[in-house]
């Protein structure tokens, strides 16, 4: 059985914007899975109908086995959301908003009480139990929407953009949590725009792009679809000399910097060889851009030009 | 399971009852003085030149009518600004997502605005104590015609903020509609003072066999009779949760 199971997936909002034009999906349970894509590419609204806050045109959606149309109480159960924007009651203090949370999903009070205290603890946020949720820092509420979506513990998480607006240091607690949770055995589905997010957390992986999967694979995989890298040399040029190398694209970027294109399975090797024949030394070296984020762009276009992304 | 429901009922209670203690300034206040001012104003201060109405003083006649209104008010806009705002700011979506079933999320905001409405109904009472001796002719006709009252417009709050897009949507309804009824639905005179082809078209306003059931549960006396009463608060009852849950079914308004 799949923690999701999504199945020739439609939606068309009612101002006639087609969000969804057939989606399918699979996410294995205890995976941790991203969904990537552009502004406006479907990832809230694919959220939404498997949450239940956007109805679906067409399509079938199980969540842990039970389909949201025929056994939507056990399919809501088994979620927690985080959603993109602020949802919670601004006025409320956290510890009323996330002790509700659990009693709208059946908690009874005292054991929601219990867990408020260990969730709040969790994420950094005892301290401020009684001050109301408009008093929260962004990344504070964002934390927050993450401990509230854990009240009922749920089999499967699903955060869109959980990290949006939430600094390097709290971002990289955060990642340590879900990584934490995750090992715990809850499923995480993730939409996010930093592709340096995905690659860091998530084991598979589905890329969408105007209401259409692009790419749906595990994130190995993809990244050894891009087998070459672009590294950045800054040399050492006091004999004189202009670098040359033979073999490789190559270009000089002023005379003492050089980007060279280098494929996975060549090695840097002949690189540093050609140059020191030269005698020029290399003083550092950078990977040029995010390989992740080159291959996003790569697959988009290919897939808006109509050709196969999944070939 | 059932439990779970009752667990999620009382849990949406909790939430409403703290929302409004907690703008009490907003929602105690302004009710208890609005009918101070009616009861020295049209009680003591005109009522004693009116003299008798329907075989009562002026002010004990009027009574039964004030708390009445105030009960109708405040369970209207407590619910509608309730769950207005509660569509507005999202959070809606709390409940949209945990597995609470239609008929929960109908009764925990009826039930909240109910409860502003019997808290506003105590209140009013008390203060009036300051101003008659209430009698009380039937105890347990005041507290039926109370709740079904409540129940009717804190449901009929719901559909309003469920059809409104703006918060102008959800004050229109009280000020066109519902303060002209009141008004005009034999709170400060009995129906046998109007002329008899204004008497029929008083008896279309709900309002009426509502003002008039609770007068009658004090004083004994009502312009319609009390099964009448009943009868049409069941029937406006039944129409409007039927109403508000069809609404909330369908997700209008709340599921894109
Ligand atoms: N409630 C709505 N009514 C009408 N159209 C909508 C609604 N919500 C989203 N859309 C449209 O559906 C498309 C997909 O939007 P969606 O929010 O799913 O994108 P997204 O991938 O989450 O984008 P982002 O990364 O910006 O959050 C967009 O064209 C958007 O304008
Ligand atoms: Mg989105």
């Amino acid at each position: 059985m799949y923690a999701l199971e999504i199945d020739g997936l439609k939606k068309t909002y009612k101002s006639g914007v087609q969000a969804l034009k057939g989606i399918n999906l699979t996410v294995e349970q205890g995976d941790f899975f991203a969904l990537l894509g552009p502004n406006g590419a479907g990832k809230s609204t694919t959220i939404g109908v498997i949450s239940s806050l956007v109805n679906k045109s067409e399509g079938k959606v199980l969540v842990s086995g039970h389909s949201i149309d025929d056994d939507l109480i056990a399919a809501k159960s088994c979620i927690g959301l985080v959603p993109q924007e602020f949802n919670f009651n601004q006025f409320e203090t956290l510890q009323q908003i996330v002790v509700n949370q659990a009693g709208y999903y059946g908690v009874p009070r005292h054991i929601a009480k219990e867990r408020a205290e260990k969730y709040l603890k969790q994420l950094e946020l005892w301290d401020k139990r009684n001050s109301p949720a408009r008093s929260l820092s962004g990344g504070m509420k964002r934390r927050l929407m993450i401990a509230r979506a854990l009240m009922h513990e749920p089999k499967i998480l699903i955060l869109d953009e959980p990290t949006a607006g939430v600094d390097i240091e709290i971002r990289r607690s955060m990642w340590t949590f879900l990584k934490k949770i995750n090992e715990q055995g809850i499923t995480i589905i993730l939409t996010t725009h930093y592709l340096e997010e995905a690659e860091m957390l998530c084991r598979n992986i589905a890329i969408i792009d105007k209401g259409t999967i692009v790419e749906n694979t595990s994130m190995k995989a993809l990244l050894s679809k891009l087998n070459m890298e672009t590294f950045v040399l800054d040399l050492d040029v006091s004999n004189g000399r202009t670098a040359r190398l033979e073999g490789f694209e190559h270009r000089l970027l002023d005379n003492h910097t050089l980007e060279v294109d280098v494929a996975k399975e060549a090695g840097l090797n002949p690189v540093f060889n050609q140059l020191t024949e030269q005698g020029i030394q290399v003083l550092s070296m950078r990977n040029k851009t995010n390989r992740l984020e080159e291959l996003f762009v790569r697959l988009l276009e290919s897939g808006r030009d109509g050709g196969n992304a999944n070939g | 399971m059932a439990n779970h429901k009752l667990v999620a009922l009382r849990t949406i209670w909790i939430k409403e009852i703290t929302r409004f203690m907690r703008i009490w300034v907003q929602t105690l206040v302004p009710p208890a003085i609005t009918m101070t001012l009616y009861f020295v104003i049209f009680g003591s201060l005109i009522g004693n030149r009116i003299g008798q109405m329907g075989g009562f003083s002026y002010m004990e006649f009027i009574v039964p009518g004030l708390i009445m209104m105030s009960v109708i008010t405040n369970a209207y806009s407590n619910v509608s600004s309730s769950f207005f705002s509660a569509k507005f700011q999202n959070n809606i979506e709390e409940m949209l997502v945990a597995p609470v079933p239609t008929w929960v999320i109908i009764g925990g905001f009826v039930g909240g605005g109910v409860a502003r409405a019997l808290l506003i109904g105590i209140i009013v009472t008390c203060v009036s104590l300051l101003f008659v001796d209430l009698q009380i002719h039937h105890f347990a006709a005041i507290v039926i015609t109370l709740i079904l009252t409540a129940t009717l417009f804190a449901a009929a709050g719901l559909v309003n903020a469920v059809f409104a897009k703006t918060f102008d949507d959800i004050s229109m309804v009280p000020t066109f509609v519902l303060t002209p009824l009141t008004y005009l639905g034999g709170v400060f005179y009995s129906l046998s003072l109007l002329p008899d082809f204004w008497q029929v078209v008083s008896k279309a306003n709900p309002i009426v066999y509502m003002v008039n059931g609770f007068r009658y549960g004090f004083l004994g006396v009502s312009d319609v009779s009390f099964s009448t009463s009943i009868g049409v608060l069941i029937a406006f009852n039944v129409i409007l949760f039927a109403i508000a849950y069809r609404l909330l079914d369908k997700g209008v308004g709340i599921r894109h």
